[in-house]
């Protein structure tokens, strides 16, 4: 197959890297990128703390290959509506379409919302630059109440960003432990410990009924179940976010949370899928994952461009390595880098090797299955790095212990 | 080549000593130390993952 055209939809990180690998391995036709972004994409990390502190301007988190010299066709502020998969042909929100001989589904996916959140003014999710400009305006308006619905990552750089501002801030959480699927039961609570100690109220297993508005229709407090009102002139919601599918219904592709792909992030023929969208078979932790990580989506952007190239040079796509790294992401939250590498779960075993969780400067494992499964550091970013290989290499529980131990 | 972090963006990640622990390492005192500023030419594709996978951007290319 000749391939000319490569259509990317979504130009965020994963998108990006896939145009970067592209051309730095030598493909020379034409890239087109289709971003719902009305501006150059930015990166993600710092609209929830640099951006929203007012420490950068927006400017600084451009993300640097939108700025390198790849010789991208930009369609900012457009979406993609359908795809026609055979043809390779994207139809987009104003009615037009693009057509390649191959694409690169990369969409990532967008927050979820709650049903008394729409019309309200003061409440908002973040996801994009406008959304964490529309929650700077509001603090720098003289926001100084605010209530983050969800304890997720998010919610919870979200919260510390606004009590570093000198907010007062209340953390709401359904569930009665805080990040229990990203960090397990016994390493969550450490995350609400963190923020009382910074004087943030942490409710956890409460839930929201909904806000309650001024005249002027803007938040003035949120609504507990059983009625209790907290006071708010800023609600920030963070309880996750779907993959962002809805374009790809009726395409013919297998979507369940997600694109299912296969280990090369192949969907169909000149068909590749990459970022927070994307559903790949990682055999070494033996599950069907989709991964919400900085890093992931660089990683599969990489990757579902190699795959991309070597299909349309006619290459056995069985005899490639399989896309397969050993997840990694951190979450900066006042002076705390909170980093993990690998998985953690409910249902894993998990044992403190260096420093002390009092002192919040520590080193976990997690193991399941008789081996390690999962690196977490607070503060510690060298040891996660130096341990990141014993989730890498499947090591067994009582080696990575002792492993680990040695390095305190 | 030479590798040059601008220390005002770092905040010791680590992900470059991941890749490529030859030049970069983050020590005890949670700071990044350069301990080759001037690495071999057969390392520029590591340098390059490093630099592109650094969540601040803190990483560059001189030459």
């Amino acid at each position: 197959m000749v391939l000319d055209t490569v259509l990317i939809v979504g130009g965020s990180l994963a998108g990006l890297n896939a145009a970067e690998t592209l051309r730095q391995e030598g493909f020379g036709g034409t890239i087109a990128v289709v971003d719902g972004e009305p501006q150059i994409p930015h990166d993600r990390p710092p609209l929830s703390k640099q951006v929203l502190s007012g420490a950068w301007p927006p400017e600084k988190a451009t993300l640097p290959g939108a700025n390198a010299d790849l010789d991208l066709t930009w369609h900012l502020g457009r979406r993609a509506t359908a795809v026609d998969l055979a043809h390779h042909r994207v139809t987009l929100d104003d009615g037009s379409s693009l057509n390649g001989e191959a694409l690169v589904i990369a969409t990532g996916a967008t927050p979820r919302r709650l049903p008394w959140m729409d019309g309200v003014g003061g409440v908002h999710v973040l996801r994009t630059l406008a959304d964490c400009l529309a929650i700077r305006d509001r603090l720098e308006a003289g926001a100084s109440r605010v209530v983050v619905v969800g304890a997720g990552f998010i919610g919870a750089e979200v919260a510390a960003t606004c009590r570093e501002r000198g907010c007062e801030v209340t953390i709401v959480e359904a569930l009665p432990v805080p990040l229990e699927r990203a960090l397990g039961p016994r390493m969550g609570p450490l995350v609400a410990d963190l923020h009382r100690d910074h004087g943030v109220e942490v409710r956890t297993g409460t839930m929201v009924d909904g806000v309650a508005t001024g005249d002027d229709g803007d938040v003035t407090g949120v609504v507990l179940a059983g009625g209790e009102v907290l006071p708010a002139d800023l609600v920030v919601v963070g309880i996750g976010v779907a993959p962002a599918t809805g374009w790809l219904d009726g395409s013919g592709l297998d979507l369940d949370d997600g694109v299912l792909v296969d280990a090369n992030l192949w969907a169909a023929p000149g068909v590749v899928v990459a970022g927070d969208i994307a559903r790949f078979p990682s055999r070494r932790f033996g599950a069907v994952l989709r991964v919400e990580h900085w890093e992931n989506a660089i990683q599969m952007g990489q990757h579902a461009a190699r795959t991309l190239l070597a299909e349309a040079a006619g290459a056995d796509l069985g005899a490639l390595d399989p896309f397969d790294p050993v997840p990694w992401f951190w979450s900066d939250q006042y002076d705390r880098k909170i980093q993990l590498a690998g998985r953690s779960g409910a249902d894993h075993e998990v044992e403190v090797v260096i420093g002390s969780t009092d002192e919040r400067r520590f080193v976990a494992l997690y193991g399941k299955d008789g081996v390690v499964r999962g690196v977490l550091g607070w503060n510690r970013p060298r040891h996660v790095m130096q341990l990141r290989h014993l989730v890498d290499d499947a090591v067994a529980w009582a080696d990575g212990l002792a492993e680990a131990r040695a390095l305190a | 080549m030479k590798v040059v972090v601008d220390y005002d963006l770092c905040e010791s990640n680590a992900v470059c000593m991941g890749i490529a622990p030859e030049v970069f390492e983050v020590r005890d005192d949670d700071f990044l130390y350069v301990l080759q500023e001037n690495p071999p030419e057969e390392m520029r594709p590591k340098i390059e993952e490093a630099v592109r996978r650094c969540p601040k951007q803190a990483i560059s290319i001189e030459g």
